[in-house]
C-alpha cells in the first residue's frame, strides 16, 4: 500500500503510469512532476510588483504559482502528511479533495506557513512561490502571509465595524493610498459593496454568515494578494450563500491563483480546474495515519475518469 | 407484529408513575437544601444592609448628611469644636491610594497579561498563572509590612531618596497596586485567551505580526473583560484596609502630596472599631456610617462594572 501510493502521488498525471509503478518496492526519493513544470524564463508582467518583498529566482516562474516538493508535516512524532509534491497552475482553481483526516488541510495550510503558528508542528520539503521556496531560512512567514491570503472553514470577522475588518489587513501591511478606496474596492471584489455600503460602521457580527465568509474574503482580498487559499469557505454556509461564493472565484480566478480545500465534491467539480485527491494511509501497526496525495489531474478527469480506484471510490461516494 | 397488550401496556404505566414519584421526592429535597443555601447568603446580606443602615439613620439624626458630605475635616474622636464629620478626607484618601495603586498595577497587569496570553510558551504560562493566582490570594497583612518595613525605608528613602513620612500614601498605594496586579493580571488573561483562536488564525493569515494581533485583534475583542478586571481590581484596592492602616498612618488629610500620611474609609473603620469607644455613642456610629458609605461606592463599582460588561460584551460562537 505504501509504495503504491507513493508512486500515485508523483508519477499519477499520465493515468496508466499508476500500475506499472505499483510493483516498486520502495519510495525512490524526490521525482519532480512530468509534464507540470513548465518552466519558461518569461517573466510575466503583471507579476513584476510581487517581486519586491521576498528575493526569487528565475526558476519555476511562468505559468505555475506553486511548485511542491515532497511536502511533509509532523505534528510531534505524529506524520500528518507525506510525500506530497503538487504544482498549482496560474490563475487556476485547484481543489483539495478527500476524507476527513486525509492532511488537506494541513497541506494548504503549508502554502503560507500557517502551520508555524502550531506549536510542535513541523514541515518539511519544499513550497516554492514565484521560484522562491518559502521554507528557506531567511524567508519571513509575516510576509510570506501578506502576498497569500486566506479565507478559513468557518467566517471569523474581527469583532469591529465592517469597515475596520476591511482595512485591517492594509493597515498592519502599511499599504499605501485612500483606505477608503482600498476598502470599497476589496468590498466591490468580495461582491458585498452593493449589500453593506450604507452600513460600513456596523459590527461584522451583525451580518448573516454568508455575508461574513464574504467579508472575510474581502478582508483577504484587500491587501492584493496573488493567491487566495480557501479552507472549506462553505462548509458553515447555505446552500444559497454557497453559489454566490463559488461564483466570486470564478470571477476572482480572472486575476488571482485559488487553492480551496472541500468536502464537497460537487463544489470541486464546479469550482476546479484541478483537483488533487487526498488519502489516508494507515501505518503498518493500524495506528497512525499519514495523509498522501492519490491522483491530481484536470477536475473533470478526475470525476469522470480518474486512473486509481480509490479515487474512483471517493469521487462515487463509496467511502469517505 | 404482535400487537401490545393491555396488561403489557399497564405495567410500563405504572413503572413510569412509579420512576417519576420517586424522583420528584429526591429533587425535591435538594432543591429545598438549595434554596436554603441561597436563602442564607441573601438573608446575611440584607442582615448587615440592615444595621449599617439603621445605625446610619441614628447617626443623621444628629449630624447633618450635609456636612457629613461635603465637609472637610474628618475628626469624630475628638471632643467639642474640635469635633467633625467631613468625610470628604476619608474618601480623597480612599480613591488617591488606589489612584496610586491603580497607576502602578494597570500597566504591569496588562503587560502580564498580554504577555502570558500570547507570547508566553505553554509551560511558562502553566507554572506563572498559579503563581499569580497564589499572589492573589496572599494575606494583605504580609503586604502591609512589607510596605511599612521595606519599601518606605529602602526603596522610598534609600534607594529614591524620596523624605516620606514613616507612614505615607506613596508606599501603601504603591503597595496596594502590587496586591491588585494579580487580579487584573489574572482576570484580562482569562478574557484574552477566551478569544477565539480563529481571530488570531484570521489576523496570521492577512499578515499580522505577533504584536499586532495581541494589540490589534486580541485585546480589543477582550476588551469587556479586561475593563472588568479593571474594575475588580480598583474595587479591591478601595476595600483594601491592612495595608493601609500599617504603611498608610491614620491621618484623615486631603492633600495631593503623596509623602504624607493617609486615612481611608476601611482603616478608619478597622482603626476606631478595635478602640474602646462605648456603644451607641455618635462616635460608635461613625465606624457604620463609614462603612455604608463604603458599601455604596463598592457597590456602586460593580454595578459599573456589571453595566460595562453588559454594554460591550462580544458573545462568540
Amino acid at each position: 500500500m505504501g509504495s503504491r501510493s507513493f508512486s500515485a502521488t508523483v508519477t499519477n498525471r499520465g493515468g496508466e503510469l499508476s500500475s506499472l509503478d505499483e510493483s516498486l518496492p520502495e519510495p525512490t526519493g524526490a521525482e519532480v512532476l512530468p509534464g507540470e513544470s513548465v518552466r519558461t524564463s518569461e517573466v510575466m508582467s503583471s507579476l513584476d510588483h510581487h517581486e519586491k518583498g521576498i528575493p526569487t529566482s528565475d526558476a519555476g516562474l511562468g505559468m505555475t504559482i506553486f511548485d511542491c516538493q515532497d511536502v511533509e508535516v509532523f505534528y510531534g512524532s505524529h506524520q500528518a502528511i507525506r510525500d506530497v509534491s503538487l504544482s498549482f497552475g496560474l490563475r487556476e482553481v485547484t481543489a483539495l479533495i478527500g476524507p476527513s483526516g486525509c492532511g488537506k488541510s494541513t497541506f494548504l495550510r503549508c502554502l503560507n506557513r500557517m502551520n508555524d503558528l502550531i506549536p510542535g508542528a513541523k514541515v518539511g520539503g519544499h513550497v516554492i512561490y514565484h521560484g522562491q521556496d518559502l521554507y528557506a531560512p531567511e524567508i519571513d512567514p509575516v510576509q510570506v502571509r501578506k502576498r497569500i491570503g486566506m479565507v478559513f472553514q468557518k467566517p471569523n470577522p474581527f469583532p469591529k465595524s465592517i469597515y475596520d475588518n476591511v482595512a485591517f489587513g492594509p493597515r498592519v501591511v502599511g499599504m499605501e493610498g485612500d483606505m477608503d478606496e482600498i476598502v470599497e474596492r476589496a468590498l466591490v471584489r468580495g461582491a458585498l459593496w452593493e449589500e453593506v455600503k450604507d452600513r460600513l460602521d456596523e459590527n461584522a457580527f451583525g451580518m448573516s454568515g454568508g455575508q461574513q465568509q464574504r467579508l472575510c474574503i474581502a478582508r483577504a482580498l484587500a491587501t492584493d494578494p496573488d493567491v487566495l487559499l480557501m479552507d472549506e469557505p462553505c462548509s458553515a454556509l447555505d446552500p444559497i450563500s454557497t453559489g454566490r461564493i463559488e461564483d466570486l472565484m470564478s470571477e476572482l480566478k480572472e486575476r488571482i491563483s485559488i487553492v480551496i480545500v472541500t468536502h464537497n465534491m460537487q463544489q470541486a467539480a464546479r469550482v476546479s480546474d484541478k483537483t488533487a485527491f487526498f488519502n489516508v494511509e494507515l501505518a503498518a501497526d493500524e495506528k497512525s495515519r499519514t495523509g498522501v496525495v492519490v491522483e491530481y489531474d484536470a477536475t473533470e478527469t478526475i470525476f469522470t475518469n480518474p486512473s486509481d480506484k480509490r479515487t474512483e471510490d471517493y469521487v462515487t461516494g463509496k467511502f469517505g | 407484529m404482535t400487537p401490545v397488550t393491555s396488561t403489557e401496556r399497564e405495567r410500563v404505566r405504572t413503572d413510569l408513575v412509579r420512576a417519576r414519584s420517586a424522583r420528584s421526592a429526591r429533587e425535591g429535597l435538594i432543591k429545598g437544601i438549595l434554596v436554603l443555601a441561597a436563602l442564607l447568603s441573601i438573608a446575611t446580606t440584607t442582615a448587615i444592609v440592615f444595621t449599617l443602615l439603621q445605625q446610619t439613620l441614628s447617626f443623621f439624626g444628629t449630624v447633618s448628611p450635609w456636612d457629613y458630605f461635603t465637609g472637610t475635616k474628618w475628626t469624630p474622636l475628638l471632643a467639642g469644636d474640635q469635633q467633625s464629620f467631613g468625610v470628604l478626607p476619608l474618601l480623597w484618601g480612599t480613591f488617591y491610594l488606589t489612584g496610586i495603586g491603580l497607576l502602578v498595577a494597570i500597566p504591569c497587569g496588562l503587560l502580564a497579561a498580554i504577555y502570558l496570553s500570547e507570547f508566553a510558551k505553554p509551560r511558562v504560562r502553566k507554572a506563572v498563572k498559579p503563581i499569580l493566582e497564589l499572589l492573589a490570594g496572599m494575606p494583605t497583612i504580609i503586604f502591609g509590612y512589607f510596605a511599612l518595613t521595606f519599601v518606605t525605608p529602602t526603596i522610598l528613602r534609600g534607594l529614591f531618596g524620596i523624605p516620606v513620612n514613616q507612614f505615607n500614601g506613596l508606599s501603601a498605594g504603591l503597595v496596594l497596586g502590587i496586591l491588585v496586579i494579580p487580579t487584573i493580571a489574572s482576570v484580562s488573561e482569562d478574557a484574552m485567551r477566551s478569544v477565539p483562536s480563529s481571530l488570531r488564525e484570521g489576523a496570521y493569515g492577512l499578515g499580522a505580526g505577533r504584536l499586532q494581533v495581541a494589540l490589534r485583534v486580541v485585546f480589543p475583542a477582550a476588551l469587556s473583560g479586561i475593563v472588568a478586571a479593571l474594575i475588580l481590581g480598583a474595587s479591591r484596592a478601595v476595600g483594601e484596609t491592612v495595608i493601609i492602616l500599617i504603611a498608610g498612618g491614620q491621618e484623615p488629610s486631603m492633600t495631593l502630596n503623596p509623602t504624607q500620611s493617609f486615612q481611608s474609609m476601611a482603616s478608619f473603620i478597622a482603626a476606631t472599631a478595635r478602640g474602646d469607644i462605648p456603644q451607641n455613642t455618635l462616635k460608635y456610629e461613625t465606624i457604620f456610617v463609614v462603612g455604608f458609605t463604603l458599601f455604596c461606592v463598592t457597590l456602586l463599582l460593580n454595578g459599573i462594572s456589571a453595566k460595562v460588561v453588559g454594554r460591550f460584551r462580544q458573545v462568540y460562537e
